[in-house]
């Protein structure tokens, strides 16, 4: 963040990215912080529940983001978290209403987990953490990349459970009518065995690169 | 400054000074030689299809281990059996036609799942290949309460067509294979689902020779009494439980049938019906996920022999001891918290400082 005696400058593009990625990547509200378990969970039995829930919760991200950035010095600190949770309600309001014109049965697929996206950590977390304290663009772009992190996170997570438990994706078969589906995958615990093999995968990947340096300064020494 | 201190003339060390010469591979390959007569009989009542099944639960658990320890960068534990045991395990308390791909699946869960993840033998809090088979009833409910009955005719040359299932497909139906082997008076329904489906109490003489329907290993009470006595003699396993748990299901079986005679099959039926004594002596004795204070062990199988019957006579499904041990097995580090002896020479309401 650039500040000249109070004023800002806008931010350089290489920030602008940094803030985008950092939450699609690095920071992925799922993969890394494990934010956001109650709808990651719940509503990742196939990809299109997964991707409807992510892209609202997107939509929601950024809008209050972008909205509590614009707010943020007219706030006293005292009422900020009420004032967050209001226009945060305000837009998965929206929302709710906005998937229930657009398809009935995701809408009953999801049921009250558009309602709980007002408590969704995430979306309060970038809130306080970030919009809070950084400037419009910037939280914007952040509440983009750490929605669109959410939704890539639950899409990984249903296409597993979808292909595994129903032996189609995105509500195509992709094997002959044969398929054994595995019914455990539909279930709650096939949630958790499946978050716990992404979270696996994931943190194991991010090790890669410090293993080798340990083992270039092993060597090295 | 690294010379190396000299080796004195009297060694000092702190006890004990006294080792048995039991290793934990010794004890494991005793409790394989104990399922053997278990297995043999499997496969003298379902033919090849059971030995295939137990051939599949023991390589895949074999190889998940040796997979694991390498990935791990630990020396490989296959040596020690331990993999062994859950595959046999494992693959007796299926159905005996049950497809080899999904026991191989269930070896991996069994063993990678509820084994290798807490840190190998010593560390499972479960008993592994319940697990896995916990795994499989609820990834494959159908194909789990599959069961075909015992002494079909060219059980020795033929498979059941189940076990041959090609990887990720669905078992084929077994109703027209079932009627063109099935011998007279041998019924593909195990004597727990007729009990609770049709209220036939099948007579204790069958069950305790196991000449019936049911998971391969699980049918014949006497043999598995028998083989577990082995251990038990030779004092490879704490007698108490599964003394605790037969008992307990013998007493709250017995409540059950006082109370509404009509409505519950007597004790006797429930003590040797479905996978109750293989459990008992082969599972709950899990060295690892039981209790090891003598009163916890107490606690631990009447507990497990209680919940049982209740799933059993209570619950949806026919039979109930896997989740009865799974439970057992969760609750016994509080078991043995709660029931930590007196510390030798403390006064008996003092409680012992940590």
């Amino acid at each position: 963040m650039a500040h000249v005696h109070g004023q800002e400058l806008p931010a350089s593009t290489a920030e602008n990215m940094e803030a985008f990625f950092n939450g699609l990547w690095n920071q992925n509200p799922v993969f890394v912080q494990v934010l956001g378990m109650c709808p990651t969970l719940a509503v990742t039995n196939s990809v299109r529940n997964a991707l409807a829930m992510g892209l609202a919760t997107t939509f929601v991200l950024v809008c209050s983001n972008t909205l509590i950035s614009m707010v943020r010095k007219l706030v006293p600190k005292q009422v900020r978290i009420a004032t967050y949770i209001l226009i945060i309600a305000t837009f998965v309001t929206i929302v709710d209403y906005l998937i229930k014109a657009i398809s009935i049965p995701v809408y009953k697929a999801l049921g009250a987990f558009i309602a709980l996206i007002v408590v969704n950590c995430i979306i309060l977390g970038r809130a306080e953490a970030y919009a809070s304290k950084n400037p419009v663009g910037k939280s914007m772009l952040d509440g983009l990349g750490m929605g669109l992190g959410f939704a890539f996170a639950l899409t990984c997570l249903g296409g597993v459970r979808e292909i595994l438990g129903a032996g189609s994706f995105l509500g195509i078969h992709l094997f002959g009518a044969n398929f054994q589906p595995w019914v455990l995958f539909l279930l709650p615990p096939g949630g958790f065995l499946t978050l716990a093999a992404w979270l696996l995968i994931f943190s194991s990947w991010k090790a890669r690169p410090r293993k080798k340096a340990e083992a270039l300064e092993e060597i090295a020494a | 400054m690294n010379v190396p201190a000299p080796t004195p003339e009297i060694q000092l060390r702190t006890s004990p000074h006294f080792h048995t010469s039991r290793s934990v591979s010794m004890i494991m390959r005793n409790v394989v030689y104990a399922l053997l007569p278990i297995c043999a009989f499997s496969v003298w009542l379902f033919g090849i299809s059971a030995l295939a099944s137990l051939a599949a639960g023991a390589a895949s658990c074999v190889l998940t281990e040796y997979v694991a320890c390498r990935m791990a960068g630990r020396p490989a534990s296959v040596g020690d059996f331990s993999a062994v045991i859950t595959g046999l395990l494992l693959a007796l308390t299926l159905p005996p036609g049950f497809p080899l791909w999904m026991t191989a699946v269930g070896g991996v869960i069994a063993v990678g799942l509820g084994k290798m993840l807490f840190g190998g033998l010593g560390f499972n809090v479960f008993n592994p290949a319940l697990v896995g088979r916990a795994f499989l009833q609820a990834a494959f409910p159908i194909a789990i309460t599959t069961y075909t009955p015992a002494m079909a005719v060219n059980r020795f040359v033929e498979f059941i067509p189940a076990t041959l299932t090609l990887p990720f497909t669905r078992p084929p139906e077994l109703a027209e294979w079932i009627q063109r082997v099935r011998v007279d008076a041998f019924s593909s329904a195990t004597p727990l689902m007729m009990q609770k489906f049709d209220h036939v109490t099948t007579e204790v003489l069958p069950l305790f020779l196991g000449k019936v329907a049911g998971s391969a290993g699980e049918t014949s009470a006497g043999l598995i009494l028998l083989c577990g006595a082995y251990l038990i003699v030779r004092k490879f396993m704490d007698w108490r439980i599964p003394a605790a748990m037969l008992s307990s299901a013998f007493l709250v079986g017995a409540a059950f049938h006082l109370a509404a005679p009509a409505q519950y099959p007597n004790p006797l039926f429930v003590l040797f019906s479905g996978g109750l004594m293989l459990g008992a002596m082969f599972m709950a004795t899990d060295m690892v996920a039981s209790p090891v204070t003598p009163l916890g062990v107490w606690i631990y199988g009447a507990l497990m022999g209680l919940i049982t019957v209740v799933i059993r006579f209570l619950g949806g499904l026919p039979e109930g001891v896997m989740y009865a041990i799974l439970l057992g097995n969760a609750v016994s580090p509080m078991i043995d918290n709660l029931t930590q002896p007196r510390i030798y020479g403390a006064r008996k309401k003092e409680k012992a400082k940590a």
